[in-house]
C-alpha cells in the first residue's frame, strides 16, 4: 500500500527493514566511493600527471617583464611561420608563458625528457591553456600566475588552443587563438 | 487570514487529489512560460548546432557566440526553472492537497522571472553581451544583462519560498497525515539547495552589476568564478533533485508502485542536501590558486556521498517498479516486467528514457570527469557539453517532458492532441541527445574545445589540425542534434496543440486511466512474495550491476589515458 505521492503509510517507516536488493547495492556503491576517493588522492603521490598547487599573485607588468627577460635571454631563433622569437630555455628553469587576445606568447621550444617550470599567466582576460594534441587543459586569469612542472615525453609540434572563451572581433577572436610549443629531442 | 471554500478547490477522480485552482493556474502559467522559451532557446541551439558542424559552419562567430549565450541561458535556466517552479507548486500544493501560500507572491515570482528573462534576452540581443552565460571577468556584458539575471533570480528566490510557505499551510490545516510524500521530500531537498543557489547567484552578480555600471572598480576573476559555480552548479543540481522526485513520481502514477524503502529514499535525499553542491568545485579543478587538498575534498562531495545518493536513486526508483510489477503478477525471469512495460505510453518511456540517459550517458562520464587529475584531460573540451547534454537534456528535460503528459489532463485537463506524435517524441529526442552527447564527448577527447565558433582556426600562421575523427565525431554529433531538434520541436508542437485545441476534460471525468495500486492487486492475488535469489528486484540489481561495470571499466580507461600524456606536477 502506498505511493510515491502520498504520505507513508506506515508511520513508522524508519524502522522499516531494507530489501536485500538495495542492502547489496548500497554496500557496493559505497565501497567503490571510497575507493574512487583513495585512488584520487593516492594519484597524488604515485602518479605522475597532478595539478599544481603552486600559484601567486601578480600583476601585466611584472609578469610581462618576466616573460621578455626570458625571451631576451633565450631566443634561438625565428619561427618559420610567423617569423617571432623562438624561446628554448634551458631544461629545469622557469619557463614564462602569456596568453593574451588572441595568442599565447611567446613560442617555446623544450627538450623531450626534461623538466621545466612552467609559469602561466594572463594579460587581458581569463583564457584557457589548452595543449593539442595532448589535450592538457587549465585555466589561466589576470593577476594570477600558475607554475606547474612539465615534462613533456614526445617530441613534436604542440598547439595551444584557447579553452577559455575570450571574446572576439570579426573572425579573430577566441576560436583563433593559438600559441606554439616544439619539443625536440 | 485568507479562508478557503470547497469551490476553491476540485477534485481529480482518479488520483483523488485536492487541487487548489489557484494554484493550478500557476502550475499552468509558469509550465507554459518553460515550453515557450524552450522554443526560444532550442532555436538558438539549432543555429549553434549547425555552426559546429564543420561541414556547414552555418553562423558568423558574432551570431554564434550570440546564440550560445542565448541558448545557454534560456535552457540552462529559463526553461528548467520555469518548469521548476511548476514543479514546486504541484508538490506543494496539488499533491498535499492545499491551498497555495500568498499566490500574490507567486505570482509575483512569476512576473519576475518573466521581466528579467526579457531583459537577458534584449541585452544579448542587442550584441554587446555575448559573455557567454558564465559571463566570466574582466568580460564585461550591459548592466541590464546582470540586472535580468538578479531579477530572474529574485523571482525564483521568491517561487521557493511561496513552496515552502505552502508547506506551513498544508501541514497548519492538516491536508495530510503523518510524514511529508516522498516526492515532497524531493521537493523540499530541491528548494533547500535552490536557496543556496540563487543566493550564492545574487553575491556574485549583484557586485558584477555595480562593476558594469562603474560603481565597483574591480571584480576578482578568481573569487567570480568560486561563487559563481556555486550558483551555476548547485542550480543543476536542483535539477536532479527535481528529475528524480519525477521519476518517483511517474514510477507511482504508471504503475501504482511504492518507494521500495522511504527510509533509503529519503536518506538519499539527505546526503544530496548535505554534499551535493561541493560539487561546485568540479569546473575549478583546473584553476590557479586552489589547493588540492580543498579540491579532492569538494569535488568528491565528501569521499562521493552524493553520487552514492543518485546510484541509490538509480536502483530505488526501477527497482520499485519491478517491485510493483511483479506483485501485479509479471513474477517469471528476469526482464519480464519491463519488457511488458507501457512502451507506448510516452510518461513511462520519457521518464525510463531519462533514468538511463542520465545514469549510464550523464552519470558515469560525470562521475570520472570530476576526478581532479581526469579533469585535465577534458577540461573545457567539446567533452562538456556532451556530459551536460547528458544530463541535463537527456536525463533532466526528458524527464521534464514524460511529466508533461500526465500534467495536461490533470492540470490543463485537456486531452494530449496528436497522441500518436506523443508516443513516439521520447525515443526520437532521447536518440538525438544520446548520440549527441557520445560523439561529443568523443570530439572533446580528441581535443576539440567547447564555445569555439570555427574548429579549423582558418587563416591562422601558427594552424593547428584536430584529427579527421574529432571532425567526423563533430559532423555526426550535430547531425543527431538536429535529431534531437526534432523531437524538441514534436514536444512543443503537442504541447501547443494539447492545451490550445485539445478535447477538453469535464470536471468529474477521469483524465488519466485508473492505475490499480500494486500492493492491493498484490493483496488480492495473493502475489506477496515476489523476485529470486532472496531479492525482490534481480532484474534491477542486473541493471545496476552493468551500470557498475561500466563506471569501473570507464574509469580506469581514462587513468590509462591520463598516464601516457607529459608528465604534470
Amino acid at each position: 500500500m502506498g505511493t510515491a505521492y502520498t504520505p507513508p503509510t506506515n508511520p513508522d517507516w524508519w524502522r522499516e527493514p531494507i530489501e536485500r536488493t538495495e542492502i547489496w547495492w548500497i554496500v557496493l556503491a559505497f565501497a567503490w566511493c571510497i575507493f574512487m576517493f583513495v585512488w584520487m588522492v593516492g594519484w597524488h603521490f604515485v602518479g605522475p600527471q597532478n595539478m599544481s598547487n603552486e600559484a601567486y599573485r601578480t600583476t601585466v607588468e611584472a609578469y610581462s617583464a618576466k616573460v621578455d627577460a626570458m625571451t631576451e635571454k633565450y631566443t634561438i631563433r625565428e619561427d618559420e611561420a610567423t617569423g617571432e622569437p623562438v624561446v628554448a630555455p634551458p631544461p629545469g628553469s622557469d619557463v614564462y608563458l602569456a596568453a593574451m587576445q588572441w595568442q599565447y606568447r611567446p613560442i617555446l621550444e623544450l627538450k623531450k625528457g626534461e623538466k621545466y617550470r612552467l609559469h602561466i599567466s594572463s594579460y587581458d582576460v581569463g583564457h584557457g591553456f589548452s595543449l593539442q594534441p595532448e589535450n592538457i587543459n587549465f585555466q589561466v586569469y589576470p593577476g594570477y600566475e600558475q607554475v606547474t612542472s612539465v615534462t613533456p615525453n614526445k617530441t613534436g609540434i604542440f598547439a595551444i588552443a584557447c579553452g577559455e572563451y575570450c571574446g572576439g572581433v570579426g573572425g579573430i577572436g577566441h576560436h583563433s587563438m593559438l600559441g606554439r610549443i616544439y619539443v625536440k629531442e | 487570514m485568507a479562508t478557503t471554500t470547497m469551490s476553491d478547490f476540485r477534485v481529480d477522480p482518479v488520483s483523488g487529489l485536492k487541487i487548489h485552482r489557484t494554484a493550478n493556474t500557476l502550475v499552468k502559467w509558469n509550465a507554459f512560460a518553460a515550453v515557450v522559451f524552450l522554443l526560444v532557446g532550442g532555436f538558438f541551439g539549432l543555429g549553434v548546432g549547425l555552426t559546429r558542424m564543420p561541414s556547414v559552419q552555418l553562423l558568423s562567430p558574432e551570431i554564434f557566440y550570440l546564440s550560445l549565450t542565448a541558448h545557454g541561458l534560456l535552457l540552462l535556466a529559463v526553461w528548467i526553472i520555469y518548469f521548476e517552479m511548476a514543479v514546486l507548486y504541484f508538490l506543494g500544493a496539488h499533491v498535499l492537497g492545499s491551498r497555495i501560500a500568498t499566490p500574490r507572491w507567486a505570482w509575483a515570482q512569476f512576473w519576475l522571472m518573466l521581466v528579467g528573462t526579457i531583459l537577458i534576452v534584449v541585452a544579448v540581443l542587442q550584441g554587446n553581451s555575448s559573455v557567454m552565460m558564465t559571463s566570466y571577468p574582466p568580460l564585461q556584458a550591459e548592466p541590464h544583462f546582470y540586472l535580468g539575471l538578479i531579477i530572474f533570480a529574485v523571482g525564483a528566490l521568491i517561487g521557493c519560498f511561496v513552496f515552502l510557505g505552502t508547506l506551513v499551510v498544508a501541514k497548519r490545516e492538516k491536508t495530510y497525515q503523518g510524514s511529508l510524500p516522498l516526492v515532497v521530500f524531493g521537493g523540499v531537498t530541491a528548494t533547500v539547495i535552490a536557496v543556496f543557489t540563487l543566493v550564492s547567484g545574487a553575491m556574485i552578480l549583484i557586485p558584477t552589476f555595480l562593476w558594469s555600471v562603474g560603481l565597483v572598480s574591480h571584480i576578482d576573476p578568481m573569487m567570480y568564478r568560486v561563487i559563481w559555480w556555486a550558483f551555476g552548479h548547485s542550480s543543476q543540481q536542483i535539477n536532479v533533485v527535481a528529475h528524480i522526485s519525477i521519476w518517483y513520481l511517474i514510477a507511482s502514477l504508471v504503475f501504482g508502485a511504492k518507494p521500495m524503502s522511504e527510509k533509503v529514499s529519503r536518506g538519499a535525499f539527505l546526503l544530496y542536501i548535505l554534499f551535493l553542491q561541493l560539487g561546485s568545485v568540479h569546473h575549478l579543478l583546473s584553476d590557479p590558486g586552489l589547493t588540492s587538498a580543498w579540491k579532492v575534498v569538494n569535488t568528491s562531495y565528501m569521499i562521493y556521498l552524493a553520487v552514492l545518493a543518485s546510484m541509490i536513486h538509480g536502483l530505488t526508483v526501477p527497482g520499485s517498479i519491478e517491485v510493483a510489477q511483479r506483485r501485479k503478477g509479471l513474477n517469471t525471469g528476469l526482464f519480464t516486467w519491463l519488457r511488458k512495460a507501457p512502451w507506448g505510453n510516452p510518461v513511462f518511456s520519457g521518464m525510463f528514457l531519462s533514468l538511463v540517459g542520465f545514469g549510464f550517458i550523464g552519470g558515469v562520464t560525470g562521475v570520472v570527469m570530476s576526478v581532479e587529475q581526469i579533469n585535465m584531460v577534458i577540461h573545457n573540451t567539446m567533452y562538456l557539453p556532451g556530459h551536460f547534454h547528458g544530463t541535463l537534456v537527456a536525463g533532466t528535460t526528458m524527464a521534464f517532458m514524460a511529466v508533461t503528459y500526465w500534467l495536461i489532463p490533470v492540470v490543463f485537463q485537456r486531452k494530449i492532441a496528436l497522441a500518436g506524435w506523443a508516443k513516439w517524441q521520447p525515443y526520437i529526442f532521447s536518440l538525438g541527445a544520446w548520440v549527441f552527447s557520445i560523439a561529443l564527448m568523443g570530439a572533446g577527447t580528441l581535443g576539440v574545445q567547447r564555445r569555439h565558433a570555427d574548429i579549423t582556426f582558418a587563416g591562422q600562421p601558427l594552424a593547428y589540425q584536430y584529427p579527421e575523427i574529432a571532425k567526423g565525431l563533430m559532423d555526426l554529433g550535430e547531425i543527431f542534434g538536429v535529431v534531437m531538434s526534432v523531437g524538441a520541436i514534436m514536444y512543443i508542437v503537442i504541447v501547443l496543440a494539447s492545451i490550445f485545441t485539445g478535447e477538453r476534460i469535464k470536471e468529474d471525468s477521469a483524465p488519466w486511466p485508473k492505475v490499480e495500486d500494486a500492493d492491493v492487486v498484490a493483496e488480492r492475488t495473493g502475489n506477496k512474495h515476489v523476485g529470486m535469489w532472496g531479492m525482490e528486484a534481480p532484474g534491477t540489481f542486473i541493471l545496476a550491476m552493468i551500470l557498475f561495470a561500466t563506471i569501473v571499466l570507464y574509469y580506469f580507461v581514462n587513468f590509462k589515458y591520463l598516464s601516457t600524456i607529459w608528465g604534470l606536477s
